[in-house]
């Protein structure tokens, strides 16, 4: 069922990988053929996924939104319109919500039909977001998903689960880790981790991992 | 429909495999079925309502039993088929055996960051007032239709408080089947997840869902 990140998989299903690959590879050479693509766009397409767009752009969001009160409002406010000043737009980051957590409350972020997942911010999504797993899981056992990311929360604190059934993409600004008062935006971006923006671990502490 | 896709609160899949190293593609034609997929359907010739539905309406046993790109691999060639862009004996042959359809656009390697930059919204212009307000007492219809739809089973029949208007946006149960945009009222609706999964969950947790306005009275 770890279909497409577990080992055994890749060991039990070693031929299929090549039958696919083939596949793949006629099916490719066929839609070039037929004009309905243009093989350099397919290498830009994966080079713009693969190296371009990813979380260092959720990043810069939330430390922008710690570093200023101003911009955190907007960000919760029109979180479309604060996100796209940054630059970060497009596809699958239309009708951008961000959700924060505070001491009472902490957000979880999933897709629980497909895998709908904020690319201008995030990139692509992780092998786990997309697992039967966590799309299972997190709605019904949230807190022991969480434990899972090692991250234990008190029954004080509140969980809310975003399942992203629209196309609403959902974006959790973490808490600001104690001890940063003096940072720059740039050294608070650094601790801003993909999950703490997905919802499945905090911000990364001063000195952390 | 209810299919293997609708996975929210199924039991049985296992631990999360949390790994930070884990790539965003684990084989080379997993990259190629990715760029493919959204190559062609740069092309315009379904949205991406139908898209999720190709994907989702695969039998549930092969959907659950299959590799993430797998699923996308097997949704692509059924748009295209479905879409008449190539036949099987093209798909089976590798080789263009009948002329290529007119498509819309075709998607250059200059145009793929503008087009990416530039998305595609899909809040409309509203047609009617909406029926309901923040904090209105709403309960999703149960309803199983046979087409593809975005309320989750295990919201149906349950009661819930609007939490947030999301505007007016494309409804994915019309424009899937081809039958138009059908703009209607997106709200996020707040549920407690005792009201969703028994009393012995808890009370102070919420889940937050996007439902459209006909899946709620």
């Amino acid at each position: 069922m770890a279909h497409d990140h577990s080992h055994d998989h890749d060991h039990a299903e070693g031929s299929e990988l090549s039958d696919i690959d083939l596949r793949v590879r006629a099916l490719e050479s066929l839609l070039v053929e037929k004009g309905y693509v243009d093989p350099e766009a397919l290498d830009v397409l994966i080079d713009t996924y693969e190296t371009k767009i990813g979380p260092r752009n959720g990043a810069a969001v939330v430390a922008k939104a710690w570093a200023d009160p101003k911009y955190k409002q907007w960000l919760l406010d029109d979180a479309s319109a604060a996100i796209h000043s940054l630059g970060f737009t497009g596809r699958q980051g239309e009708h951008m919500i961000v959700v924060e957590n505070t001491e009472q409350t902490h957000n979880l972020v999933v897709c629980t039909l497909c895998s709908c997942y904020p690319w201008p911010v995030l990139g692509l999504p992780p092998t786990w977001y997309k697992s039967p797993a966590y799309r299972s899981r997190a709605v019904i056992e949230p807190r022991k998903v969480l434990g899972e990311f090692g991250l234990e929360l008190p029954e004080s604190v509140a969980v809310h689960v975003h399942d992203s059934t629209a196309e609403t993409r959902y974006l959790v600004l973490p808490m600001r880790p104690k001890g940063t008062d003096n940072l720059s935006e740039e050294q608070l971006a650094a601790l801003v981790n993909r999950n703490a923006m997905i919802g499945t671990e905090q911000a990364t502490p001063i000195g952390g991992a | 429909m209810n299919s293997g896709h609708d996975l929210g609160g199924m039991m049985g899949f296992g631990p999360i495999e949390n790994d930070s190293s884990d790539p965003n593609f684990h084989a080379n034609w997993e990259q190629r079925v990715f760029a493919l997929t959204l190559a062609v359907g740069a092309t315009g010739s379904w949205s991406i309502d139908t898209s999720r539905h190709a994907r989702e309406s695969l039998p549930p046993h092969h959907y659950l039993s299959s590799s993430y790109y797998r699923i996308w691999l097997d949704g692509l060639e059924k748009l295209m088929l479905n879409a008449e862009l190539v036949n099987e004996q093209e798909v089976a042959a590798g080789k263009q055996l009948i002329p290529a359809k007119p498509v819309k656009n075709i998607l250059t390697a200059d145009n793929v960051m503008p087009a990416m930059m530039a998305g595609s919204p899909y809040d409309r212009v509203h047609q009617a007032e909406q029926q309901f307000a923040v904090g209105d007492t709403v309960t999703a219809k149960n309803m199983h239709p046979q087409t593809h739809t975005r309320i989750p089973r295990y919201v149906r029949g349950k009661t819930g408080v609007v939490d947030k208007i999301h505007g007016c946006h494309v409804f994915p149960d019309s424009n899937a089947q081809g039958l138009g945009e059908d703009p209607q009222w997106l709200y996020r609706v707040k549920f407690t997840a005792s009201d969703i999964w028994g009393e012995e969950h808890s009370s102070k947790d919420m889940l937050f869902v996007d439902l459209w306005e006909p899946y709620l009275v």
